[in-house]
């Protein structure tokens, strides 16, 4: 059935596989940590690159390489990444990420420092991503449907103002655009404690929500009850969300979850940094509770935009993916104003309805897909934070 | 309509949040729950920052916080209507 946002457009890059991305970037892809110094001096040199240096990449091994291979592919993969440049150390596993990559059908090149060294590759790789400069500057937006956007959210420096009014504002964002045929992710799974019941229960079936729960429930086993040390105030929630006025993890939880909205309904559980496979609609992505870990996580797995709700001001950003923030805090406006894309306050002076902040939100995810810089992409946030399962070998 | 002090998210809440900035002690609060729209007035019995919440009855030591209409943890001290409520009178159930 045809709504108001049925017919929202916008103008963004449609690349080879078809997925369409709203930002355009050439990434020079760090395979491990110590290819970061080469990938910083391709970027340096060629203007209009990125260097995504990271810590990890050697020596890993099970889950959690698997983990480290999905999210470098993923982020070359993402549809704002125009093209590429791997730079590994030796060339085996810089080539399984640039085939990984390559699946996509953009330009993609791989280049290993054994046996070269670190400035003959730098400047091999610098022709390369010069070339892809030029190409990727002459590629033009074309109209897209919204149906065309997948948008990721995770909520950070969360405080009761979220809860109130900017978490509701992500959720009536997706109870109006996922019917519209969008993507949408959730997460956090260590933030759902207090609110599995309500989590498992917008499973779309019972079977999604016995999955949902076991995976649950292995964090809460595997990690938390094996490792701590106390009832883990101060880290879960954080001193910020208690500062804020969060006082624990089930009030927190219960705030996270409005971003989910009312009648949307998750169909699929994604590990970490996978790609959804089961068609449109809204998944929960198993991931940490951390900003900058989740983003990366979320836009490893394709999704274009981030929408980032915060009570006391969490200012982080992504290097691929813009990231929306929104909040309802008077006090977090007036004195980081600069962090807030979307001001949510009038929710708490109850002038502002949550269908009016939805539509809101709803208007600058569409400005910001038409290419509107975010406020953490002005300010340079390019937060890029891998998630590490375990010790390397 | 005036602007309210305290929102409370469910008519089961025990607890509200305190919306605006500088609230004192001995504020009349315009309180309105959102789930319904309706409001209350009540006082404030501290200054309460931004953020945080305030005990909409009288509580005891032991009995469970609601907050959504949910349970969000268990009281560790008796708390008199209008007083500040946080992490030194309220912890988790979890962890």
């Amino acid at each position: 059935m045809a709504s108001k946002y049925s017919n929202l457009t916008f103008k963004g890059y449609r690349r080879e596989n078809g997925r369409v991305g709203v930002r355009n970037h050439v990434v020079i892809l760090p395979v491990d940590d110590i290819s970061n110094a080469a990938c910083e001096a391709v970027a340096n040199n060629i203007k209009g690159t990125m260097a995504l240096p990271h810590s990890y990449g050697r020596l890993q091994f099970g889950a959690d390489l698997d983990l480290h291979f999905r999210t470098m592919i993923g982020t070359g993969s993402n549809p704002n990444v125009a093209a590429v440049i791997v730079i590994g150390i030796e060339p085996g596993w810089t080539k399984r990420i640039v085939d990984g990559i390559a699946e996509t059908g953009k330009p993609v090149t791989g280049f290993a420092i054994e046996q070269s060294g670190d400035l003959k590759t730098i400047m091999d790789a610098s022709r390369k991503a010069k070339e892809y400069v030029h190409w990727a500057t002459e590629l033009q937006r074309e109209e897209c449907s919204v149906s065309d956007l997948w948008v990721s959210t995770k909520c950070g420096e969360s405080d009761t103002t979220t809860g109130l009014g900017s978490c509701p504002t992500v959720g009536n964002m997706y109870d109006k655009l996922l019917p519209e045929g969008i993507y949408g992710v959730f997460g956090e799974t260590s933030e759902i404690t207090g609110g599995e019941h309500i989590c498992k229960a917008r499973a779309i079936n019972p079977e999604v929500g016995e999955r949902w729960y076991k995976m649950w429930k292995a964090y809460q086993d595997d990690v938390i009850e094996a490792n701590k040390v106390d009832d883990l105030s101060e880290s879960q929630p954080t001193k910020g969300n208690i500062e804020g006025g969060l006082t624990t993890i089930e009030e927190k939880a219960l705030g996270n979850l409005e971003k989910i909205g009312h009648e949307s309904k998750y169909i699929d559980i994604l590990d970490a940094a996978e790609a959804p496979k089961s068609g449109p609609g809204l998944y929960f992505m198993d991931s940490s509770s951390a900003a900058a870990e989740c983003v990366t996580l979320m836009a490893a797995g394709g999704y274009v935009i981030h929408t980032f709700p915060t009570g006391q001001g969490n200012i982080v950003g992504n290097p691929i993916v813009p990231v929306v923030k929104i909040s309802a805090n008077p006090r977090t406006v007036r004195t980081m104003s600069e962090h807030i894309d979307v001001d949510v306050t009038g929710i708490l002076r109850r002038d502002m309805t949550i269908d009016e902040a939805g539509d809101s939100l709803i208007d600058c995810i569409m400005r910001t897909a038409n290419g509107r810089v975010t406020a953490a992409e002005a300010l340079g946030h390019r937060e890029f934070v891998m998630t590490k399962l375990y010790r390397s070998a | 309509m005036s602007i309210p002090q305290l929102l409370v998210h469910n008519p089961k809440d025990n607890v509200g949040v305190v919306v605006v900035e500088g609230l004192t002690a001995g504020t009349k609060m315009l309180c309105v729950v959102t789930l319904d729209n309706s409001s209350f007035e009540l006082e404030a019995k501290h200054d309460v920052p931004i953020g945080h919440k305030i005990a909409l009855k009288d509580i005891k030591n032991g009995d469970t916080a609601v907050k959504y209409g949910e349970d969000i943890g268990k009281f560790v001290a008796d708390v008199k209507t209008g007083e500040h409520v946080h992490v030194h009178n309220l912890k988790t159930k979890r962890w």
